[in-house]
């Protein structure tokens, strides 16, 4: 029997520690949407979409009102545009058909316009690149996603040099919105197939047709149960993994119950702390809460490691499948307390790329100045893509060159992407280097050092 | 379906009463009810079934919050796998 106490804490870190399911992502295989015909292609991806995920938004209401915990996001992820597109070449009318589907379901974002080209990109998938600005400046809720580099692979440095180019591209045709675009392209190293968060959300091509990944969150829970310790770092881990597996087990229980009520497969958890702009739901706070004046000062790195695997410790067994992205996150614009450190100076880029180092998943929701070159972009890719690489985890970057902006400016995004003030970009230039071109060959993976 | 239902108000004679009736006249069975006086404030956590409610679980937590305005108290409810999934192995 349930007792009182119980009862009373899942209710508090409902009401007070904004402890919520962050998304219902449905996963939808598109591969039997392929035609040689654009038209026809584009009409198959929408009609599959719009009839799979027509409940979507209607079960995640359903299930937030039956447990009494919010769902905020309800979202589809589909097979990689560049391969469902490929035999007919309209890349871009699919884009357009997600995004109709997207509108039509009432679903919040859409995931999946994306290429895998860690090894080599085919002319088709150079074609597909190309139209991925005009295709996140023509819709409103695609986002879109570029695997560059794995382990296994090594880094693709020539898909490393064009992302830059593309990056700056999205956020000069989306110059009106402060550069918006490029907070919904992400690119990454050892992308997972599972992933129900977005930008970077897709359907791998080892998925099956339909089916239901949730993404949980819970900073302001996490935050507020570490009020509550006064002990040295142990006592501190544990109480975050006890506290990661009540979250995780709401995620666990909301996946199921969404899978039934849908029809679809359950895939997985994502174990993660998604920090939301809210007061009281940020990932900073936590590691300032453990006793680190400002997120950004040295300890941050060590703070976060501890945080981030005791998240997946209290999770594990909480779920009976984890996967997707899990971690902790650390997109600055989605995070007050990034926010704050980010404009008082406290949190820098570098700080930010050693932190992804220990954490999920890299310079994320960061915004630099809007003269930024094209291959200085590249460069930071590069950089994540080889922690990535090296350390056999996903890593990515979500740097939104704010068209006309300057460092001391600051960008807003709106709803759950938040605002960002223009962060410090070290000036010296990579071009030589990007230039290069070619693969930085796959890691050794024994003499560790 | 098992649910938990939690009443918080200023306590005054016949919260129990006012609650109870109106889970009664929608057929909710009440099956244990526990309550406690913090300071000024009444909270009661009752355990129910709604097996014999025709009511759907969203419209039930509609009308009960809407009641719960109407005589000066906050009444939720949840389905109790919530509770078990978070706080059971």
């Amino acid at each position: 029997m349930i007792t009182d106490k119980e009862i009373f804490e899942t209710m508090g870190m409902v009401r007070s520690q904004h402890l919520d399911v962050r998304c219902i992502t449905m996963g939808i295989s598109l591969f039997d949407c392929i035609s040689s015909d654009k038209e026809e292609t584009a009409r198959r991806v929408y009609d599959k979409i719009a009839t799979y995920a027509k409940d979507l938004v209607d079960v995640g209401n359903k299930i937030a009102t039956m447990y009494g915990v919010p769902v905020v996001n309800k979202r589809v992820s589909i097979t990689p545009a560049s391969l469902v597109g490929a035999a007919s070449g309209g890349y871009f009318e699919i884009a357009k058909a997600m995004d109709k589907a997207a509108a039509e379901t009432g679903i919040d974002f859409i995931g999946g316009y994306t290429a895998l080209v860690q090894k080599g990109a085919t002319d088709k998938e150079n074609a597909f690149l190309s139209t991925i600005p005009e295709a996140l400046a023509a819709t409103k809720k695609v986002c879109s996603s570029v695997n560059v580099a794995s382990s296994r692979a090594g880094i693709n440095m020539d898909a490393v040099k064009r992302m830059g180019e593309i990056v700056k591209q999205t956020a000069y045709l989306t110059r009106e919105e402060d550069s918006i675009g490029a907070a919904k392209l992400v690119t990454f190293a050892n992308a997972v197939e599972d992933n129900p968060f977005m930008a970077g959300a897709f359907h791998g091509t080892g998925e099956a047709d339909k089916v239901i990944n949730v993404g949980v969150s819970g900073p302001g829970v996490v935050k507020a149960a570490l009020e509550q310790v006064d002990g040295d770092l142990t006592a501190v881990a544990e109480t975050v993994k006890k506290t990661a597996f009540k979250v995780t087990r709401v995620g666990q229980l909301v996946a199921k119950t969404a899978a039934k009520m849908l029809g679809a497969e359950f895939g997985i958890v994502d174990l993660s702390l998604a920090p939301t702009p809210a007061i009281g739901d940020s990932v900073g706070r936590i590691l300032e809460e453990m006793g680190l004046e400002r997120v950004g000062a040295c300890g941050t790195t060590a703070a976060l490691a501890l945080l981030n695997d005791a998240v997946k410790k209290g999770g594990i067994m909480a779920s009976s499948h984890v996967g997707g992205l899990s971690g902790a996150f650390i997109p600055v614009s989605e995070d007050i307390g990034m926010i704050e450190a980010a404009e008082m100076g406290a949190l820098t880029l570098e700080r930010l790329e050693a932190m992804t180092s220990v954490c999920s998943v890299g310079i994320d929701m960061v915004a630099i100045p809007g003269d930024t070159p094209a291959e200085i972009i590249s460069a930071m890719i590069a950089d994540e893509a080889a922690i990535g690489v090296i350390n056999h985890k996903t890593t990515a970057v979500r740097a939104i060159p704010v068209y006309g902006k300057k460092v001391g400016d600051s960008a807003s995004f709106g709803g759950l992407l938040g605002r960002a003030p223009i962060m410090k970009v070290s000036g010296y230039s990579p071009l030589k280097f990007i230039s290069r071109g070619g693969r930085i060959p796959a890691p050794l993976s024994s003499n560790k050092n | 379906m098992n649910v938990i239902i939690s009443v918080i108000g200023k306590d005054r004679i016949g919260i129990i009463r006012d609650v109870s009736t109106f889970l009664a006249d929608l057929n909710v069975n009440i099956v244990d009810i526990s309550q406690t006086l913090m300071g000024e404030y009444f909270t009661m956590i009752m355990r129910a079934n709604l097996e014999k409610s025709d009511m759907p679980i969203d419209k039930l937590i509609k009308a009960l919050r809407e009641k719960g305005e109407s005589v000066g108290l906050d009444i939720n409810l949840r389905s109790e796998d919530i509770f078990d999934a978070m706080h059971r192995i």
